[in-house]
């Protein structure tokens, strides 16, 4: 029972990790319905930026940096490349999101080689014990971190009149456009916000239990997919609900894999993607998407 | 047929035809894989165009069933005497076979893909490659796990393709100079068949599908069975393609058959060109004999470096050049590769539409 709650807990710290990731995926598409690929390697920038700078000018402001960092590369390809191609077929901007994530990942690879570097955190390898269950004190940082910032970009989703406008433009650009909402703010916030999200994701995917961050951490970062998807792509509760459950079956599936070894090793790593594979089967928008209608 | 001899395509075509079959004479063995590796890689690109190209069904889970056909190969082949599990058929009946698994495989995955369109699809696809690599990873009695296996000599029409040497015309021949052969058929022979399914009714029928999928509907055409024999075809396109590879590397590993690779497949059908079989050789070859190419003249490039020099290495190198291939291509020459030479005007943008 306890490694249970223990494993349930670890998991939905895990958990809201990729929501906030997903949540900046689903940010991009709601803002400009392109599909960004390219997401795994913003994150990888934010939490390199933070890793090579925490030990000159100290954890904090690195991580500020990190969040800047990622946000200036999101609003850069967006600048750069994005804006381009405004206009053009949306499938083909998923695949130019491929190209620009093949030149992001090869250099940051290249950069990090085979190092593995720290996060430099301040929470090491604490833990903190409730009762007879124990948790890293990082587990209950990411759960509390993702969790206010999930809950501040909600509300100024819905508030402020940068959510209206973003609102809107996903509901009918052109409408939107007539209104004087400008398109090309909007998408640029849009990834510059996702780029920072996925930056503070990116110091959680690298704290402990996890060694550090590594060209691998991508591969982490790949699993906000299927959280998205299974949340429903134009959904921002979906991405909740749909990180969490990543979260949770990826914990439960790597605590108990003692006990699934007829699976094979690292069961863990695959569970996110069988759950997706088994969500579209039976809902294929989604838990939460909004079912398509086309009008002929 | 006057028409025909009279116009010059029809000797450069020749001509194409006769330096493709003298040049294992002439070629060192180094070229002769990197071309070997060309091959397969525009057999896998032929099929995934037909399917992201041509229907419009964005398949990230290419490298799979590349994966399904190269370890089908050795699992057909294998007479079981390195302690990995095999039936021991005779070569060309494991090749066929392979083809067939992977085809099968793209049946089974067909209930999925037939229900999901766009970027849900391509990142259901995904799924595929993690599970792949778990089970390339952990099915050791079949696979070998992560040492991979031996991949067992083709023998066809009395030729055996492994390192026996044959003497033609004072030239030694080993495996490479015999597959390269082997494999321009292969290659001719898939080229010819895409073309024909794309030049016929059934290839109208896809295209109407991309483009509109309710209308390629209410005209008519069978939509969830032209979709799913789109995905079989293309995985059996992607089997071909890892038979091809595994008989050149002569060793499996699951390594190989990670993301990275069907990254490569969507960068060669966008760099040649969506939709057309000219295209998919086109961007096959390009994006997998640049690596090579680096590689082998790396001393002679500016800031290109052996690799383990701390410099760029050709891998990363060529990852640059292409992937910055895909974001330029898109921009500037829509249709690909392939419109350059043709010069004609490029096609109306929206080439992997479904329906808006």
């Amino acid at each position: 029972m306890t490694t249970f709650a223990e494993l349930l807990l670890g998991g939905v710290a895990l958990g809201s990790v990729y929501a906030l990731i997903a949540l900046g995926f689903v940010v991009i598409f709601r803002a400009t319905e392109v599909v960004n690929f390219a997401h795994a390697s913003l994150l990888l920038a934010g939490g390199y930026v933070t890793a090579v700078l925490h030990d000159d000018i100290g954890f904090w402001p690195a991580l500020a940096a990190g969040i800047a960092g990622a946000a200036l590369v999101g609003a850069a390809v967006e600048f750069l490349v994005m804006r381009r191609y405004r206009g053009r077929d949306h499938s083909v901007l998923a695949i130019v999101t491929i190209g620009v994530d093949i030149l992001l990942t090869t250099e940051l690879a290249r950069r990090i080689g085979t190092d593995v570097l720290s996060p430099g955190d301040p929470w090491g390898d604490a833990v903190v014990t409730i009762g007879s269950v124990t948790i890293a004190q990082t587990r209950i940082a990411a759960f509390l971190a993702a969790a206010l910032l999930i809950t501040a970009f909600l509300l100024a989703f819905r508030f402020t009149s940068w959510g209206v406008a973003m609102r809107a433009a996903a509901e009918s650009p052109s409408t939107a456009a007539l209104m004087g909402v400008r398109l090309g703010r909007v998408s640029l916030g849009a990834w510059a916000v996702a780029g920072g999200l996925a930056a503070v994701a990116a110091l959680f995917l690298t704290v402990f239990p996890t060694p550090g961050l590594e060209r691998s951490t991508s591969l982490a970062a790949l699993k906000a997919f299927p959280a998205a998807i299974l949340g429903g792509l134009d959904s921002t509760t979906g991405a909740l609900v749909g990180g969490l459950l990543v979260g949770v079956t990826e914990s439960l599936a790597t605590g108990y894999q003692g006990d699934l070894t007829f699976l094979g090793r690292g069961i863990g790593d695959l569970a996110p993607y069988l759950v997706m594979v088994v969500v579209l089967l039976i809902r294929p928008a989604g838990l939460f998407g909004t079912k398509e209608l086309a009008r002929v | 047929m006057s028409d025909t001899l009279t116009r010059p395509r029809t000797y450069l075509w020749a001509l194409g035809a006769v330096l493709l079959l003298a040049l294992p004479f002439y070629l060192e063995r180094f070229w002769l894989q990197a071309g070997l590796f060309a091959m397969a890689a525009a057999i896998g690109a032929i099929g995934i165009n037909l399917l992201t190209g041509s229907t419009g069904q964005l398949s990230m889970g290419h490298a799979f069933f590349l994966a399904v056909g190269a370890y089908g190969y050795c699992a057909f082949a294998g007479d079981g005497s390195d302690g990995l599990s095999g039936l021991g058929l005779p070569g060309w009946l494991a090749a066929v076979g392979a083809v067939a698994l992977a085809g099968a495989a793209g049946g089974l995955f067909s209930p999925i893909a037939g229900r999901l369109r766009g970027a849900y699809l391509g990142i259901a696809t995904l799924a595929l490659i993690f599970i792949g690599q778990h089970v390339l990873f952990n099915a050791h009695d079949l696979t070998g796990g992560f040492n991979g296996r031996a991949v067992p000599p083709l023998s066809l029409l009395g030729v055996t393709f492994d390192e026996s040497e044959l003497l033609v015309a004072q030239v030694p021949f080993g495996a490479a100079e015999k597959l390269w052969y082997l494999g321009l058929a292969l290659l001719l022979g898939s080229a010819l068949f895409a073309r024909g399914v794309l030049r016929g009714r059934p290839g109208r029928a896809l295209n109407a599908i991309r483009d509109h999928r309710i209308a390629a509907g209410v005209l008519g055409i069978p939509v969830a069975r032209y979709r799913a024999a789109a995905f079989v075809l293309s995985s059996m396109y992607a089997g071909l393609a890892g038979v091809l590879l595994a008989l050149v590397f002569q060793r499996t590993v699951p390594e190989y058959f990670g993301m990275l690779l069907s990254l490569e497949y969507l960068a060669m059908i966008v760099i040649g060109g969506l939709g057309s079989v000219a295209g998919a050789v086109v961007g096959g070859v390009f994006v997998s004999l640049l690596p090579q190419v680096l590689n082998r003249y790396s001393d002679a490039l500016p800031l290109v470096s052996a690799p383990g020099t701390g410099g760029i290495a050709p891998g990363e190198a060529s990852r640059y050049l292409y992937g910055a291939a895909v974001v330029a291509v898109v921009l500037f020459l829509p249709g690909g590769l392939v419109r350059l030479a043709a010069r004609r005007p490029a096609p109306p943008s929206g080439t992997t539409a479904e329906e808006r």
